[in-house]
């Protein structure tokens, strides 16, 4: 984001701005590939002010010289907004969002194993008169599936330029920006009037945009063949449903597996700095920030970054290749039985990464109420954040033992924990669709796009971006948080020969000990309670903070060889039932704010967060306590 | 017959979409691709009691739910 002297200049003077495109199509047109392709890495993701729809811009170079900017508008079928994605680009293309610039031409991109459908948004399009150039995209799996197209039929029908890409193959692009060059000056035409009677003015487009597609198409299609075979498969009643859980089953043990050696990379890298810091560094203050603050804690946190990159790239994964949409057909029915719909089972698999982008997800879900449902449950999906506390409690207390091949009793454990937070949520969903979120059942339907080889650079540029976001949460939130806690368990010190513990004596063992009242029933000692404290601002940093409490507490062995001596079985088993629950993250809140426009929702989705987390813990402690663990 | 009914991966021609006057679900439709006398194939039922059902229509394949696909009537 641009900060303010340098955008207010520009705001000022609109002549200054570089002229800009934006790309529009049906989801599932392959626009992100192609803007991918178009702009490189230059890109800049942020949020459209006052909603949380991704803004994605990039620029371009022309062949005439000319840099432009690019933008990426959500996908939408139509400019008749269904959700509140579909009314950014609507409100962009028309501009009518304040604060936004009109884009001078559109790149209509359309699918061209789907013309008809995709056909009628671009007949729509065309009657606001904007410059425009279509990108019949997807070319090349059109030709596979034996479609051949008319390209001078397709231009002359449309009265529009047709360029045929292949966004992963960066065919055509170059022809892309020939023929946007000369648009961009162009004043637009006058918009030409739609038909009052919506549906009939629907119909009319339909029928036309299937009169031009049928007159530029030659050959039979065979219609993605490789798709309706994987469909009978992944789709199958009974092998749909296994093969859906062996994917969210393997996805987590690789998890584990695939981030091993680059986490204990970091881990060393991390040890080795802290112990030369120690050794160069004179013994006091200065030495103990470094060490025991930033070391241990931002440390403790960004060993994990090869894990959530992982995870992560599942994700990307499973939703570029189309097979996302799949899950949420399988799962429709079962939802359907908590009162949500297959299309609230993509947010929720996105918290699985995150809860932020899984409750900006529910952008694409009509109906208000199942809206707001998901996203009161979307944090109880296991989010990557809260991989760092299970990975180090199941370390220190759960035997590193093989079952049954690569399947590890860790692993299970991990799985047991992500099913119990799934479980937890259609729980929290039933009773909210019960109680205050009743309302009649909403239409359910999706596309589901045929499946794509996903493209290794749309898949790296995602987890640059990510990886980045990470990283500059460790840098911010985590190293204030660290630092601010260190501080606080630091001072006051003992007097000198009192023979006090100095943890304890600081203003965070104060505070943790009157915590602790609070927690002492359900199995948390005084050090978790003090962990929680910074904890409540994003849940990783209670590792951190876990590793900044133990390590000020002047022991040097490890944390989880630590967490081991020093906790109980039915602690460790209680802290990890309480992170299941637990809201403990700042920026699903805000994020939670924003999205239902006031505190209502977020202070209730942390209250009732909070209580399911302590009976969970309370529950889990005394269970394991009467077991005899 | 309705497309609810419909036996998969049996081709039929859609006849009208009933959304009796609710303008919304009818735009729905039609922005996924139903139309009259368009052609439409169920492909697949889902798991767990054969609800929501895949069909073809056009050249994408679109997930509905059987309520929705009762208000499909299809050419005899």
């Amino acid at each position: 984001m641009a900060s303010l002297p340098e955008a207010l200049p520009r705001a000022l003077s609109p002549l200054a701005f570089p002229p800009l495109a934006a790309l529009v199509g049906n989801p599932n047109a392959g626009k992100t590939s192609l803007f991918n392709a178009l702009t490189g890495a230059r890109q800049k993701v942020g949020n459209y002010p006052g909603v949380t729809v991704e803004r994605k811009t990039g620029h371009l170079c022309l062949p005439d010289g000319r840099m432009i900017d690019i933008v990426d508008l959500p996908g939408a079928y139509s400019l008749e907004p269904r959700s509140p994605d579909e009314a950014v680009t609507r409100d962009i293309i028309l501009g009518l969002r304040s604060g936004e610039r009109r884009p001078q031409a559109i790149i209509a991109v359309i699918d061209a194993t789907n013309l008809a459908n995709h056909l009628r948004f671009v007949l729509e399009l065309k009657r606001l008169g904007l410059p425009m150039v279509v990108a019949l995209n997807m070319v090349d799996l059109a030709e596979r599936d034996g479609l051949r197209f008319d390209l001078a039929v397709l231009t002359d029908r449309l009265g529009l330029a047709v360029v045929p890409t292949v966004a992963v193959r960066r065919r055509g692009l170059a022809e892309l920006g020939a023929i946007l060059a000369p648009l961009l000056g162009r004043t637009p035409s006058p918009a030409l009037p739609a038909n009052p009677d919506r549906v009939a003015d629907l119909r009319a487009l339909q029928r036309e945009a299937a009169a031009i597609a049928r007159a530029v198409t030659i050959g039979e299609g065979g219609a993605a063949r490789a798709t309706r075979a994987l469909d009978r498969v992944l789709l199958h009643p009974l092998v749909g449903p296994v093969a859906l859980a062996a994917i969210l089953f393997t996805m987590f043990q690789t998890v584990f597996w695939a981030a091993k050696t680059p986490a204990d990379w970091l881990t060393a890298r991390f040890d080795a700095l802290g112990q030369w810091l120690a050794a160069t560094l004179p013994p006091g203050p200065l030495a103990s920030l470094l060490v025991d603050g930033v070391i241990h804690g931002v440390g403790a946190v960004v060993v994990f970054l090869p894990q959530i990159l992982v995870l992560f790239a599942f994700i990307l994964v499973l939703e570029q290749s189309g097979y996302m949409v799949r899950a949420a057909f399988i799962m429709d029915r079962l939802m359907a039985r908590v009162g949500l719909s297959g299309r609230a089972f993509i947010p929720l698999i996105s918290s699985f990464a995150c809860a932020v982008p899984g409750i900006m997800a529910t952008r694409t879900i009509e109906e208000p109420r199942d809206r707001l449902t998901t996203i009161l449950i979307a944090p109880l999906m296991t989010c990557s954040a809260r991989l760092p506390v299970y990975a180090i409690i199941i370390a220190a207390f759960i035997p590193a033992r093989t079952l049954w091949g690569p399947i590890g009793l860790q692993g299970v454990v991990l799985f047991a924990l992500y099913l119990t937070g799934v479980a937890g949520a259609l729980l929290a969903a039933w009773v909210l669709r019960a109680t205050i979120m009743k309302g009649k059942p909403q239409l359910f339907m999706m596309e589901l796009p045929k499946y794509q080889w996903p493209e290794p650079r749309d898949i790296l540029l995602s987890l640059w971006q990510r990886a980045r976001a990470f990283l500059e949460r460790a840098g911010t939130i985590i190293l204030g948080s660290t630092v601010a806690l260190w501080f606080l368990a630091s001072y006051p010190k003992p007097p000198v020969g009192s023979g006090l513990n100095p943890l304890a004596y600081s203003i965070a063992g104060r505070i943790g000990g009157v915590l602790e009242h609070l927690f002492a029933p359900i199995g948390f000692n005084r050090e978790i309670s003090l962990a929680l404290v910074p904890g409540m601002a994003a849940r990783e940093v209670a590792v951190a903070a876990l590793g900044t409490v133990y390590s000020l507490g002047g022991d040097e062995h490890g944390l989880i060889a630590r967490l081991h001596s020093a906790w109980s079985l039915p602690t460790g088993l209680a802290f990890l039932a309480w992170y299941v629950f637990a809201p403990q993250c700042i920026s699903t809140l805000a994020v939670t704010r924003r999205e239902t426009n006031g505190w209502k929702w977020p202070a209730f989705m942390f209250a009732y967060l909070f209580a399911a987390a302590y009976v969970a813990a309370g529950l889990t402690y005394w269970g394991a306590r009467w077991a005899g663990l | 017959m309705r497309l609810a009914a419909l036996a998969p991966r049996t081709p039929a021609i859609i006849a009208a979409i009933g959304c009796c006057g609710d303008e919304r679900c009818a735009m729905r439709m039609r922005e996924m691709g139903f139309d009259e006398g368009v052609e439409v194939q169920v492909l697949h039922r889902a798991p767990f009691g054969g609800d929501p059902i895949a069909v073809r229509v056009g050249g994408s394949t679109v997930a509905i739910r059987r309520a929705q696909a009762e208000l499909i009537e299809l050419t005899a």
